[in-house]
Formats: C-alpha cells, sequence, structure tokens
C-alpha cells in the first residue's frame, strides 16, 4: 500500500465524517447544533481541501484556497453564535 | 522512513477524525457534542495536516500549511467556546441523567 493509497482512503473516509456533520446540520435539535454541524464541516472539508491537493499535485495552490476556507469558516461561525447569543434559540 | 512518519499521521488522525464524528452523532446534547467536537476534532484535523506538511517537504508550502494548522488549532476551539457560551447565556440547559424525558 503506497502513500498516494492512503491519502485516497483517508480523503475518501473524511467524505464520510463530512456526511455525518451534514446530518448534525440537518437534524440537530437547536439552532447551535446546526451552528456546530456548519463549523464541524468547513473545518473538516479544509482538511479535505488540502488532500485533494496532495492527490492533484497541486498542494501550492490549494493550500491558500485551504487557509482562506479555514478563517471564513471560523469568521462565520463566531458571528452566528454572537448574533443567537443576542437573538436566543428557538428550535 | 517519510512513508512510514506521514502513514502513521494520517492513521492517528482519521482515528480522531472517527472518534468526534461519532461523538456528534451519539452524544444527549448539545454541549456534549460541542465537547466532542473541540477536542477531538481539533486533534485530528491537527495530525492529519501534520501529515501533509511532512509528505510535501521543507519548503514554503510545508510552512503554509502548519500556520493553516496553528490557526485551526487556535480558532476551533475559540470558535467552539464561543458557541457554548452563547447557548448558555441563551438558557440552554445542559443534559442530566435525573430528568428523565429530556434530550
Amino acid at each position: 500500500m503506497t502513500v498516494a493509497t492512503a491519502f485516497l482512503a483517508v480523503t475518501l473516509a473524511l467524505l464520510l465524517v463530512v456526511l455525518v456533520y451534514v446530518h448534525r446540520l440537518a437534524a440537530g435539535p437547536t439552532v447551535f447544533d446546526r451552528i456546530l454541524g456548519v463549523n464541524a464541516f468547513g473545518t473538516t472539508s479544509t482538511v479535505v481541501l488540502l488532500l485533494l491537493g496532495v492527490l492533484y499535485d497541486r498542494l501550492d495552490m490549494f493550500v491558500d484556497v485551504a487557509l482562506a476556507y479555514a478563517l471564513l469558516t471560523f469568521i462565520s461561525s463566531l458571528a452566528a453564535a454572537r448574533y443567537f447569543e443576542r437573538t436566543g434559540h428557538q428550535r | 522512513m517519510t512513508e512510514v512518519a506521514v502513514t502513521a499521521l494520517l492513521a492517528a488522525g482519521l482515528f480522531f477524525h472517527a472518534v468526534a464524528a461519532l461523538g456528534v452523532v451519539r452524544m444527549p446534547d448539545f454541549y456534549t457534542r460541542l465537547h466532542a467536537v473541540s477536542k477531538a476534532e481539533t486533534l485530528g484535523v491537527s495530525l492529519t495536516l501534520l501529515a501533509v506538511a511532512v509528505w510535501s517537504g521543507a519548503g514554503l508550502v510545508a510552512l503554509k500549511v502548519l500556520v493553516v494548522v496553528a490557526f485551526l488549532f487556535a480558532a476551533n476551539p475559540t470558535a467552539t467556546h464561543a458557541l457554548g457560551r452563547a447557548a448558555l447565556r441563551t438558557g440552554l440547559r445542559p443534559w442530566s441523567r435525573r430528568e428523565p424525558g429530556r434530550e
């Protein structure tokens, strides 16, 4: 088993993990569960992006995209948390 | 040698990702799910991206990957902490075994 196969296997497994977070995003009983799903989705997607960069052999391009995506995920989940801290949660 | 290190880091990272996903599915309420995401997922992300950095070799790309690791290592617990504080301040009560019938 070469390392490229290992990278491919981990990428596919992480796509299944992302599906789990999408389930939490759709089914979470409170709004905070949904924000948590978005946050975990974005963080895991950053990893998937970098692993795809390794698989496509274009890591120099993908790493910049991954950094911007990680920043976007952090800012958006922080903003959503502050917003729902003021307005309260509904089911 | 590099191959062994990269494979070991990938396997460890995948283990922690699986633990985080299991916690998000199986934990009984929001705060316990937050616990799974904030710790297990941060460690899984760090290990997986360290594997990518080791595989790309010394250079600017590896440095950028390490920057992503450092950022996520600080940002993910910060975001989950803000979420937990927001939930607590809006009155979402933590799960307790003594009161049955509540999620």
